[in-house]
């Protein structure tokens, strides 16, 4: 736990201030110095231009990180207001949502990505979206079923007859008290957001090369991995490590939720 | 006379950091055929009590015992093991909710054979068969057949807790524990719970009574020990113990028991005033499993004048909390109408009903789950105050709230604590003044006192009393209690399968019941 904390807070570091973490630029290439293994001038070594990967792992912390975000609270916003639209609604309304997460829940996350990207078209500002819309059906399942729960408590009854506003009630005793475990599904959530929004631009469907991004980086170090692994396996290995120490964050924040409901 | 059944010396049980043990120094015995109860509220350490007869007190807890004798065998240095050859086996437990107890994955009839499974392995299929239906005929249970072969949800209350008594006495134990057996029961089914266990006492039985309600161990109890904070502070007869308490909590205890005796006069002048409540041909019904209709109120009619007490009285099932709903307008009825005032209640659009919401409030009986778990008992109170037509400046708003609390006989020392702070009774206290925030006409107490403690039930009984008078209060009570509802009726309704079946002064529906029913109901209560 407390490794991967100081592991998200380097890594929240590299988001906010590559400068500090690096010298080295993303984009200088240095057609003499291609593909170098890793070495105390480069740590990660160089790729195919002569770019040093280190840099270019680090500078790519930042978008990754702000689409895992951004998508993120895109989708756990409009899942809370689906969950708590298919959940309060007028019986038409709410069968109607209730069918349609239904419909979305049984698609894989990653396809309907993919979906999203063959409607809108490819581009940088399309992979957050598409990230988001495929996770929103199981947040939208989540919030509903809460929203469910809590709606049937004496305190929500208590509020209606007092004659508090439907809409009041809504925010003021519905939502705070589902919220919790929404918020605790988002942090995990966090890292398959990172790990979707690599695997678009791994496909070429994200932001174009040269840009420092570890989906393009693996797909460009994939034809050399035989000669040199360095090119691909780092951007990996920044991808697994982000989201297994978000992950273990998450599970920390979600196991202290649980301690303090029971 | 043979050596008792149990028979516990200088049992203590002490939770590491606990300031003082859970249970203190307790010893008793019981015989062969003999009842033990054990009365106190709740925390002063009966159930766990009772708990250490199976050795099921935690394991984090510490437990010294001079003499721990069960079912005959002295259980010194026992391993779980023997525990758990000695569970079950030679001694039952009826826990108190039936409805957490049973699987509800797996049949009545292999849920009450799971005990002969373990305690007899070599026992053939059919002869655990035939021992599983007799044991559940023992209990009371008719249709044994057919019962057993059906899953818990599909039993009414009483039914599961017959399931329940039928698996502890499966295996033909020597000793019965039971917990609370029908703390969530209604009073004839109570009644019938209780000649079960007279009966198992007959057959030779001892039995250990948990409870926290003198009234309803009286009718049971060969001896009653009297438990407070862990400690017995006097074990006597029953008779003995009942006519001459002598220790003063015994005696708060006895004055708790809500006994039948009408609590004031009734008032006939207010009774020709007009109605502040009133509903006609109330029907509803609910979509069930099997693609048909249960229905949950077939026409219901009745008025409520001004400043009286209506008491609602019927069995779990009866309709009774879906009438609740219905009155207070959270749920429409299929047909009939609500009048509140002698306007239109039931049928007014909700935009304009809302703002005459404040007139009729509603007190559930849960109080676990009627506060906001993130809001302060301050702000729960100040929501409904800021509901008012003016609420005036802040400090006029917060007066309000040091009022309301004052009314309810809260501190205001409690502002700023949250529901899991609180007790039973405080949470019940703090719903009350929610309600009354509105100024309300009328009140709906829907089980207002069954989920608390006996001695705090009087309390808040005697808190809506009271507060009825001050305030002018209309109130409906509705209860499964006969007892409640005689205590501070002026009218009474008694409901069965969704209908009202006798009606009336409390007077005349007390003393002269027409409806067999009703009979039933009068003759269970009194029993207790």
């Amino acid at each position: 736990m407390v490794a991967a904390g100081i592991l998200l807070a380097l890594i929240f570091l590299a988001a906010l201030a590559p400068w500090l973490v690096t010298g080295a630029s993303p984009f200088e290439t240095n057609a003499a110095l291609s593909l170098q293994p890793p070495s105390g001038a480069h740590i990660f070594g160089t790729d195919q231009s002569g770019r040093d990967v280190f840099a270019r792992v680090v500078y790519g912390t930042r978008y990754s990180l702000a689409v895992g975000l951004g998508a993120t609270a895109l989708a756990l916003v409009a899942g809370l207001i689906l969950g708590l639209g298919a959940a309060l609604g007028p019986r038409i309304v709410e069968g109607a949502l209730s069918r349609l997460i239904d419909v979305l829940m049984s698609f894989p996350e990653f396809l309907l990505a993919l979906l999203v990207i063959a409607v809108v078209g490819t581009g940088e500002a399309n992979i957050p979206l598409a990230v988001a819309l495929a996770a929103i059906p199981a947040y939208a399942r989540v919030a509903r079923s809460e929203t469910v729960v809590v709606s049937q408590t004496g305190y929500i009854r208590a509020a209606r007859s007092l004659g508090v506003h439907p809409i009041a009630v809504v925010w003021r005793h519905i939502i705070p008290n589902i919220v919790g475990p929404l918020l605790v599904m988002a942090t995990i959530g966090v890292g398959t957001a990172i790990v979707t929004a690599s695997g678009l631009s791994f496909l070429g469907l994200g932001p174009q090369p040269p840009t420092p991004e570890w989906g393009i980086m693996l797909s460009e170090g994939r034809n050399f991995l035989a000669t040199a692994w360095w090119v691909g396996v780092f951007p990996g290995l920044a991808i697994t490590a982000t989201v297994i120490a978000i992950s273990t964050v998450g599970r920390y924040f979600r196991s202290q939720s649980e301690v303090a409901l029971s | 006379m043979s050596s008792p059944r149990v028979e516990i010396s200088h049992l203590s049980v002490t939770f590491p950091g606990a300031s003082a043990p859970a249970v203190n120094d307790v010893s008793f015995h019981i015989d062969a055929g003999e009842c033990l109860a054990l009365v106190g509220e709740s925390g002063s350490g009966k159930t766990l009590t009772a708990l250490s007869l199976l050795g099921l007190v935690p394991p984090e807890a510490a437990v010294s015992v001079g003499t721990r004798v069960v079912a005959g065998v002295n259980t010194r240095g026992f391993t779980e093991a023997k525990w758990r050859a000695l569970r079950g086996n030679r001694v039952g437990l009826v826990s108190q909710d039936a409805l957490v107890s049973l699987d509800p994955l797996r049949e009545i009839g292999s849920e009450v054979g799971e005990v002969l499974e373990l305690s007899r392995p070599r026992l053939p299929r059919d002869v655990i068969a035939q021992r599983v239906l007799d044991a559940l005929e023992l209990a009371g249970v008719p249709q044994p057949h057919y019962r057993s072969r059906q899953y818990p949800h599909e039993l009414s209350g009483g039914l599961r807790q017959r399931a329940l008594i039928a698996s502890a006495i499966a295996g033909q134990p020597e000793v019965l524990i039971a917990d609370e057996p029908t703390t969530a029961l209604d009073s004839i089914t109570q009644a019938h719970i209780f000649d079960l266990l007279a009966a198992l006492k007959e057959s030779g039985l001892a039995l250990l009574l948990v409870s926290h309600d003198l009234g309803l161990v009286r009718q049971l109890a060969d001896r009653i020990a009297v438990m407070r904070e862990g400690a017995i502070l006097e074990c006597a007869p029953a008779a003995e113990l009942l006519e001459a308490p002598q220790h003063s909590y015994t005696r708060e205890l006895l004055n708790a028991v809500v006994t039948r005796q009408p609590a004031r006069g009734t008032h006939a002048a207010l009774i020709e005033g007009p109605p502040a409540l009133s509903c006609l041909g109330l029907h509803r019904s609910y979509p069930d499993r099997e693609g048909g209709f249960v229905e949950a109120l077939r026409g219901v009619s009745f008025s409520v004048r001004a400043g009286t007490t209506m008491g609602i009285v019927g069995e779990s099932g009866s309709g009774k909390s879906t009438l609740a709903r219905i009155l207070m307008a959270l749920e429409k009825p299929n047909s009939g109408v609500v009048e509140l005032a002698g306007e239109p209640w039931s049928l007014a659009p909700e935009r304009s009903r809302r703002s005459r919401r404040g007139e009729i409030q509603l007190i559930e009986q849960n109080p676990y789950d009627a506060l906001d778990p993130r809001w302060s008992v301050g702000r729960i109170l100040q929501e409904a105050v800021n509901l008012d037509s003016s609420p005036g400046p802040a400090w006029v708003r917060r007066a309000r709230v040091a009022e309301l609390l004052d009314q309810v006989g809260l501190s205001t020392q409690l502002i700023g604590r949250r529901a899991h702070q609180l007790s039973g009774g405080q949470r019940q206290r703090v719903a009350i003044a929610r309600a009354l925030a509105r100024r309300p006409s009328v009140l709906i107490c829907d089980e207002p006192v069954s989920a608390l403690d006996a001695s705090v039930r009087a309390q808040i009984l005697a808190l809506l009393h009271s507060l009825q008078k001050s305030l002018g209060l209309t109130l409906v009570l509705i209860s499964h209690d006969l007892g409640i509802i005689a205590h501070s009726s002026d009218e009474v309704l008694v409901m069965r399968h969704g209908e009202v079946i006798e009606s009336g002064l409390r007077e005349s529906v007390l003393n002269h019941p027409v409806h067999p029913f009703t009979q039933e109901l009068l003759a269970a209560s009194k029993s207790l």
